[in-house]
């Protein structure tokens, strides 16, 4: 009830002000979901799990970047085409770095260690 | 006849100080302005995240093929000085948010202290920072030929380690490669062979983790000294009474740039310091 009334608040003084007033109370409770996370992952890393391990950490390390554009950077509050924005670029970094891992693996076992072949000019 | 009462709101505004801005004509009006000028920052951090895309992806090709040396080249890394480089940039993070809060809302004072503690903040993290290079250059570990660790653990390894010829010499060029191990042209590739190779001791190509370490940490760091530099020009100006809840975009933006340096950091903190 006081949330929806709070929010109201913030509107009725947003139509004032240019863009959105994150509210106090959740900035402070994104910055502590943050601490609580960062060490998260430092304990997680000393549990043994193998290759998910990685999978783990970057799962957090996601939910953190996504707390941090949602309520610091205003993506939230913001008209959707920001996210666009910042998520589209996402995306072509996340296809970047998928081809260049497929290319590499596909030939990775025909390498020989130690070795780089003389290449003639 | 019309301009007269203009002028003269536009020196009443100059005398309050936090002057209503004056938007260009091209816009119609100040939120349109200001959403373009927000759209127009949007883009270019996502330029940034291409930047370091880059980088991500030279980091995940030779972490894929050369896994041992992440796993052994992590532990030169102080673990404890990063989490706290994270705690410290979270930390100047929410002291951002909230001076662009306290802008908008016109409250000066907490408007310059908040970003005083912003820059320090990225200050405290440039400081374990320095720290950091500073233990890795006094202990040879670089990038690329500049690696040549010096420390008392890995000293005695690195010069037990067999010396393998890494070009086929002038005049004698051939479709066959040298072997890494054994005779000549009977190279072993087989997993075990490989996985004995690299759990001796120190592997090789250790300085790769380095280049990348440095690459992606120097990279970030120089970030850090633009948002430093520009955090700063906000805060002299926010001194000066320049911000005011219809006037706050540069606190805005200088904040948008801030959190993305955080951003990356989150990444970038479990990639090199928490290595499994």
């Amino acid at each position: 009830m006081s949330e929806i009334r709070s929010e109201r608040e913030h509107e009725s003084r947003e139509a004032e002000s240019l863009g959105h007033i994150v509210p106090l109370r959740v900035l402070l409770a994104v910055w502590f979901a943050l601490v609580l996370l960062s060490l998260a992952t430092v304990g997680a890393v000393r549990v043994e799990l193998g290759s998910l391990n990685l999978w783990i950490a970057l799962g957090i390390a996601f939910v953190k970047a996504t707390l941090v554009g949602l309520y610091f950077m205003h993506l939230r509050y913001d008209q959707p085409f920001h996210a666009i924005a910042l998520v589209g670029s996402l995306l072509f970094v996340v296809l970047f770095v998928g081809l260049a891992l497929l290319d590499t693996a596909h030939y990775q076992h025909e390498l020989i260690p130690g070795y780089a072949p003389a290449v003639r000019p | 006849m019309c301009r007269e009462p203009r002028a003269r709101g536009h020196e009443l505004r100059r005398s309050e100080q936090s002057a209503a801005r004056e938007i260009p004509h091209h816009f119609a009006t100040p939120r349109q302005a200001y959403e373009s000028g927000k759209l127009g920052m949007w883009i270019f951090l996502a330029t940034e995240v291409l930047l370091f895309g880059g980088l991500f992806a030279a980091y995940a090709v030779y972490r894929g093929n050369h896994p041992e040396v992440f796993v052994y080249a992590h532990r030169f890394l102080d673990a404890r000085l990063g989490a706290l480089n994270t705690l410290i940039l979270i930390t100047s993070s929410l002291t951002m948010a909230w001076a662009v809060r306290s802008a908008q809302l016109g409250n000066r004072r907490l408007l310059t202290l908040l970003l005083a503690l912003t820059l320090l903040g990225g200050g405290a993290f440039l400081g374990v920072k320095i720290v950091e290079y500073e233990h890795k250059w006094k202990h040879g570990l670089l990038w690329g030929e500049q690696y040549r660790p010096h420390h008392p653990e890995t000293a005695q390894e690195h010069s037990s380690a067999p010396e393998i010829p890494r070009e086929t010499p002038p005049g004698d060029r051939t479709n066959i490669p040298p072997a890494a191990i054994g005779p000549p042209g009977l190279a072993s590739s087989t997993d075990e062979e490989r996985a004995a190779h690299a759990s001796a001791k120190e592997p090789r190509n250790v300085h790769l983790f380095f280049g990348v370490y440095f690459a992606m940490t120097g990279l970030h760091g120089l970030h850090v000294i633009a948002g430093l530099l520009v955090i700063g020009w906000v805060f002299v100006r926010a001194r000066g009474g320049a911000y005011g809840p219809s006037n706050f975009e540069p606190v805005d933006r200088a904040g948008l740039y801030w959190h993305l340096v955080d951003l990356i950091w989150i990444f970038l903190f479990p990639l090199l310091y928490l290595i499994h």
